[in-house]
């Protein structure tokens, strides 16, 4: 059975993400892996998922019956969590929520989604919040 | 009436645009620093010591008083949204206030922790203002002997409340009043512990010893310890109260200013215990106390009034006797003898002007705290997100261009690092580091008192002992060493009998 993995974050591109991954696991009877990185270097990291957001997500996955599992996960790069999660459990796509941002916007803040499509070995499935 | 007059002088003094200017920069840093946990009023003034070499006495003081109640008040903020206390003095507020910011009470529980610490602030301003003035005119007849004793009773109360190990206590103290020692007899004119060292007979830069063991040592603890599970933080909008919370906080603000202020003004220092016993007092009185433990706003307005007002009172022993007995006061007397003004009794007298104003400044500073504190709560909030290796660059940053600034010698990096580098080795040993400062700041002023008294007495150690005062001192210090000790043992056998009957 093979696997998709879903970039997660408690906001509505995490949620764009997870909804869209859960169709693209219906169509190819795949299992789901949701990833919640943080860098863990700050106090509080407001895309690192709080218990009761975690029990509330894997709640509405129970109702799908599908395979899933939900991990956090710490490390110096977000995106390189996620495409070690998927490296290591062999996913076959990879979806993920992406802000819509302007050149210098991207220049200045960086890029997790950037990261996870130029350095992911599956493919990845971009998508955006209507 | 003639303190109160002086004071409305000392307002008129402080009320100019510039100095406002100050005052809101210093409450603004102080907030800053008090919101972040680990980086504390006293970190905070330490590291600005420098910035203020160009501004007069008068206005750096006013920054930092400014610093210090913004440091008191940030750290209930972090306490009651995340549960993290910024400061030992908010630990009692995290336990209420996270309880009813759960329960969606967090405006009400930033709201009355703001207001009670504007109103214990200022009754305890106000009494500083009374007290320090009758104290410092006993403190001028007070002699060598009774004076040294003081300082004794003071670094053993310190080094024996504080904490939860006397032991790690006193190893710090010892440590601080060794590092006291390094430079020039101010006597003999001897090189002690210099290690042949021309820049270390300079005697140590107390604002390097304190940058270093706060600053650094924080930072490369947390750089140790960089990468930890964020914590849930709580949302939170505009801080407001209804009529029955109002109802609910006012007795509380006023007993834990009670209880607050004397702690402070003692020389036994820390806010800990003054919290810790307006807590206790709230959940005593409360008329339903089953609230106490799942948020009761008595328990966020008692501990928040207490530890403003001890932080109020430290004023009284650092401006009446040049005691400080917090880490903040020692490094704003550090602060002080910098300008080469002589702290002591005599400080009302000679340098008045200073002393009404920077009573008036922490005044204002407290007003401009509640001003700026009860609308911005939210992007208080936000600041809990900046990550760790910008915001530690930036302290470190401000460390060593504040060692080198200090005598602008290369050989004060050298000795913050070392410093920095102890305050690690501390932080992992579970050393208190105030006991440290203490002792770095107190050591030379007892010792030149502890001179002086031998001198007078002709190297008879009972000189020591010729003060009625002193001798009642020191017997109160031997009772906070042992009290606690007998007391431990009274229980310790009685748990022993219970357990032998349990058998």
């Amino acid at each position: 059975m093979s696997t998709i993995v879903v970039a997660y974050s408690p906001d509505e591109y995490g949620q764009v993400a997870l909804a869209r991954a859960v169709e693209e696991a219906r169509l190819r009877d795949a299992g789901l892996l949701v990833v919640n990185g943080t860098r863990g270097d700050a106090l509080v990291d407001e895309h690192f998922a709080h218990a009761d957001q975690l029990a509330e997500i894997e709640q509405a996955l129970a109702t799908t019956g599908l395979p899933f599992e939900v991990r956090q996960t710490f490390g110096a790069d977000v995106g390189d969590q996620v495409i070690e999660a998927a490296a290591s459990s062999g996913a076959e796509l990879i979806v993920i929520g992406v802000r819509r941002r302007t050149p210098v916007g991207k220049l200045l803040m960086g890029s997790v989604s950037q990261r996870v499509i130029l350095g992911a070995e599956c493919a990845v499935l971009a998508v955006k919040p209507d | 009436m003639e303190s109160l007059d002086l004071l409305l002088g000392g307002l008129g003094a402080a009320l100019t645009p510039e100095n406002l200017l100050y005052a809101a920069i210093g409450v603004i840093l102080g907030t800053f620093v008090g919101v972040l946990p680990g980086i504390g009023p006293a970190m905070a003034v330490a590291l600005l010591l420098p910035v203020t070499f160009g501004l007069n006495p008068t206005q750096s003081f006013i920054m930092f008083a400014g610093i210090y109640y913004g440091g008191m008040y940030g750290g209930s903020t972090t306490s009651i949204l995340l549960n993290t206390p910024g400061e030992s003095s908010s630990v009692m507020t995290a336990i209420e206030g996270n309880k009813m910011a759960k329960r969606g009470r967090a405006a009400q529980a930033l709201a009355t922790a703001a207001i009670g610490s504007f109103i214990a602030g200022t009754i305890g301003t106000l009494l500083v203002a009374f007290f320090a003035p009758t104290l410092a005119d006993i403190g001028v007849d007070i002699g060598a002997p009774s004076y040294f004793a003081i300082i004794v009773l003071s670094m053993v109360l310190v080094t024996s409340v504080l904490g939860s190990s006397k032991l790690r206590g006193f190893i710090s103290l010892f440590l601080g009043l060794t590092i006291g020692l390094v430079g020039l007899d101010l006597n003999t004119g001897q090189p002690r512990l210099d290690f042949d060292q021309p820049l270390l007979a300079d005697r140590l830069d107390i604002v390097v010893v304190a940058v270093g063991i706060f600053a650094l040592g924080e930072a490369l603890w947390v750089a140790a310890h960089l990468r930890r599970r964020p914590l849930e933080i709580i949302p939170v909008g505009q801080p407001w109260m209804g009529k029955e919370d109002w109802r609910r906080s006012w007795k509380p603000w006023l007993r834990g200013t009670a209880i607050g202020f004397p702690f402070g003004a003692v020389p036994a220092g820390g806010a800990e215990t003054p919290t810790f016993l307006s807590y206790i007092a709230e959940r005593r009185l409360a008329k339903d106390g089953s609230e106490f433990g799942e948020g009761a706003i008595e328990g966020v307005a008692g501990p928040e009034a207490a530890n403003n007002a001890s932080a109020a009172g430290t004023f009284v022993p650092l401006l009446a006797m040049g005691i400080p007995v917090t880490a903040t006061s020692a490094v704003m007397l550090a602060a002080l003898t910098s300008y080469g003004i002589q702290p002591g009794p005599q400080l009302m007298d000679t340098q008045s002007d200073l002393v009404w104003t920077l009573l008036a400044s922490l005044l204002i500073g407290n007003a401009l705290l509640l001003v700026l504190n009860l609308p911005l709560a939210p992007v208080w909030a936000k600041l809990l997100s900046i990550p760790r290796p910008q915001l530690y660059a930036g302290i470190l940053f401000f460390a060593s261009l504040g060692a080198y600034a200090a005598n602008l010698q290369a050989f004060d990096v050298f000795l913050l690092l070392v410093f920095g580098l102890l305050g690690l080795a501390m932080r992992r040993f579970g050393l208190p580091v105030l006991p440290l400062i203490l002792g770095v700041i107190l050591g030379p002023l007892g010792e030149t008192r502890f001179r002086e008294a031998l001198t007078i007495s002709g190297g008879e150690v009972s000189g020591l002992f010729d003060e009625t005062l002193a001798v009642i001192l020191y017997v109160i210090a031997l009772l906070a060493i042992l009290i606690p000790q007998v007391l431990g043992l009274i229980r310790r056998s009685r748990t022993n009998e219970k357990e032998l009957v349990s058998r």
